[in-house]
């Protein structure tokens, strides 16, 4: 393709091509801190490509392709490249990664042990796990990923995920507040998803991409309403990973072996919250209580 | 050096994996996604040395296949459980049966729907039978259904609702409007047992209808991996059995499937290496668009030439059913879009 990009996000190292040179100039800005390696070959492809050669000018639209495609996926305007670029990174592990077991979760890590945090678009998953991430002081949160937690199936540590956190509507402004502008990318104005904007991790999480962490901790957290924390038994804890799960069926037993022994061996909660400040208080307070 | 010629070579065991860099690899796994045979690649090259990552890339790719191929075999075990016990016998097709027989294309073969063939007067009880069983119809369009019903070689597709698995149940190997009529009272009487204890077809029904799928139905998409099963299925069959190339042969005549049969073969000897036995050994220069049809595909896995895809496409229709039904259908098809 005209233009193209290698990134390695985790254990996954894309290759990503592009009709358009914006999109790659704008992933290789989020992307420059991480670590290249040119000798290695690329597990998974991402194409961002026009449907007929005039739409590179006129009208641009940016169809996701790679390896793995959606049938009927509408495309994206140029403006919106980077989204199109993540969509199809996602797509592609979601449907193509095999090592781990993939969870639809963010997680963070401290001293070598995992809080995982699943949930639905706009639970606020992605938005505790950055702020956490970037907690001064009593922090030292290290950031795993917003958007996939890899689970090993042979020893059930949590791998990290950590692509560009991808801030939503008034996420932004949070996090903004609290981070040297250079980390961030520039604003996706009202597409499909609402605003968007992506936070570069800190450097120290992307150095140390590779660590793997001991779950110790499951959330699944809901933004709004009274702050609340509700234990979940691993029978639903169970249900609703295989839910997240992009691979638990395609994994076979060793998926089903995995999970088990994650709900098993993980305390889990419902946690609701009014706000980001409660949030964080409240996953703070569990994770002094009752993390493993 | 292309990546789908590399992939090829790969697989035919022309180019030492050792010699490919970094890049040749990308292009390589990107062509061999693109054509569903990352597995099958993995199998092949299981015992060189590869770069570490393709070498833990590919163990994931073979341990994946396996667990694929059980599910697959379970969902041929949930058929015959909703089948046999109304004396519905049925012979398993293409990626199932080749896992069923343990045959060597099976390794990390991926395998889609699950394709049964039964005896034509038993397909309206058998759909019955598999509607029971929780099997339920994905086309909600009645001209789709019908034109199924009327003109196909197999039901509309049904979809399992607890398992979300597609079934294909075939009363033949080739749609009723189809120029050629191969014997489906041959293909399920003279079918032969697997390992696995299904039915499977004998050695030269299932190369005749690898043949018939690859080039005598669909338009080649998939047609590298086809053109694989059909090769490493006939050198295996013929190492065990000095004379199976003559009762290929043979049963290519009855069914009418002579002319796909032998292009194969001279295909899979063309791509993947293969000597064949001097009556099969002819050049025929028509091959050379089905040659360039397979290698289509550039390093981003990208089919590369449009045209041509578009004229198997249409070739694959122009066999499938006569002219003017052809632009009945095209017709209806599309003013529904």
């Amino acid at each position: 393709m005209r233009h193209s990009t290698r990134i390695a996000v985790g254990p996954v190292q894309f290759r990503i091509g592009s009709d358009w040179a914006e999109p790659i100039a704008a992933l290789e800005h989020l992307y420059a801190g991480y670590p290249q390696d040119d000798t290695r070959p690329s597990d998974a492809t991402v194409r961002l490509f026009a449907a007929r050669p005039w739409r590179r000018w006129l009208r641009p639209s940016v169809h996701i392709g790679g390896d793995f495609v959606v049938p009927d996926a509408l495309p994206l305007p140029l403006s919106m490249g980077l989204l199109a670029a993540e969509m199809g990174m996602n797509l592609q592990v979601a449907l193509g990664w095999r090592r781990h077991m993939l969870l639809h979760a963010s997680a963070v890590a401290k001293d070598g042990r995992a809080l995982i945090m699943s949930g639905e678009s706009g639970s606020g998953k992605s938005t505790l796990a950055a702020l956490l991430g970037e907690k001064e002081g009593g922090g030292d949160w290290r950031l795993m990923g917003d958007e996939f937690t890899l689970i090993d199936p042979a020893g059930g540590n949590a791998f990290a995920f950590p692509r560009a956190v991808s801030l939503k509507n008034e996420a932004i402004a949070e996090v903004a507040a609290r981070v040297d502008p250079s980390r961030l990318g520039p604003l996706l104005a009202a597409t499909p998803k609402g605003d968007i904007r992506h936070l570069i991790p800190r450097a120290d999480a992307i150095a140390a991409m590779h660590e793997p962490a001991r779950p110790a901790l499951l959330l699944f957290p809901r933004f709004g309403g009274e702050a609340s924390v509700e234990p979940m038994g691993e029978g639903e804890a169970f249900v609703r990973l295989t839910e997240a799960s992009t691979n638990y069926v395609a994994l076979g037993e060793a998926g089903f072996a995995a999970l088990t022994r994650l709900v098993r061996e993980t305390p889990a909660f419902a946690i609701s919250y009014p706000d980001s400040a409660a949030g964080i208080a409240l996953v703070e307070q569990l994770w002094a209580e009752a993390a493993k | 050096m292309s990546a789908v010629r590399s992939f090829v070579d790969l697989l035919a065991g022309r180019r030492d994996p050792a010699a490919l860099g970094p890049r040749d690899w990308d292009g390589v796994i990107g062509v061999a996604r693109s054509e569903a045979m990352l597995a099958t690649l993995a199998h092949r090259l299981a015992d060189a040395c590869l770069p570490p990552a393709v070498a833990a890339l590919f163990a994931d790719q073979r341990a994946a296949a396996k667990v694929a191929q059980a599910q697959a075999l379970w969902e041929a075990e949930m058929a015959r459980r909703a089948l046999a016990p109304a004396g519905i016998e049925f012979v398993l097709l293409k990626g199932a049966a080749y896992a069923a027989a343990d045959m060597s294309c099976a390794a990390g073969r991926q395998i889609g729907d699950l394709d049964i063939l039964v005896l034509a007067p038993d397909i309206r009880r058998a759909e019955n039978l598999l509607l029971k069983a929780g099997w339920e119809w994905v086309k909600s369009d009645p001209y789709d259904d019908a034109y199924y019903r009327q003109h196909m070689h197999e039901l509309p597709p049904m979809i399992h609702k607890a398992r979300d698995r597609m079934i294909d149940v075939h009363h033949t190997i080739l749609p009723r409007t189809h120029r050629i009529t191969p014997d489906a009272l041959a293909l399920v009487g003279d079918a032969v047992t697997s390992g696995a204890g299904f039915a499977v077809l004998n050695p030269a029904d299932m190369a005749c209808h690898c043949a018939a799928h690859m080039l005598a139905d669909g338009d080649l998409q998939g047609g590298l991996r086809n053109l694989w099963d059909f090769h490493t299925m006939t050198r295996d069959f013929a190492a065990a059995d000095p004379g199976y190339w003559g009762e290929l042969d043979g049963r290519a005549a009855l069914h009418g499937l002579q002319s796909a049969v032998h292009r194969a073969a001279r295909l899979s000897r063309d791509l993947y290496g293969v000597a064949l036995p001097s009556a099969w050994d002819r050049q025929d220069p028509s091959d050379v668009w089905f040659r360039r049809r397979l290698f289509a595909r550039d390093d981003w896995g990208r089919v590369t030439d449009p045209l041509l895809e578009q004229a198997f496409y249409i070739r694959s229709h122009w066999l499938r059913m006569p002219p003017a039904m052809l632009a009945r259908h095209l017709w209806t098809k599309w003013r529904k879009r």
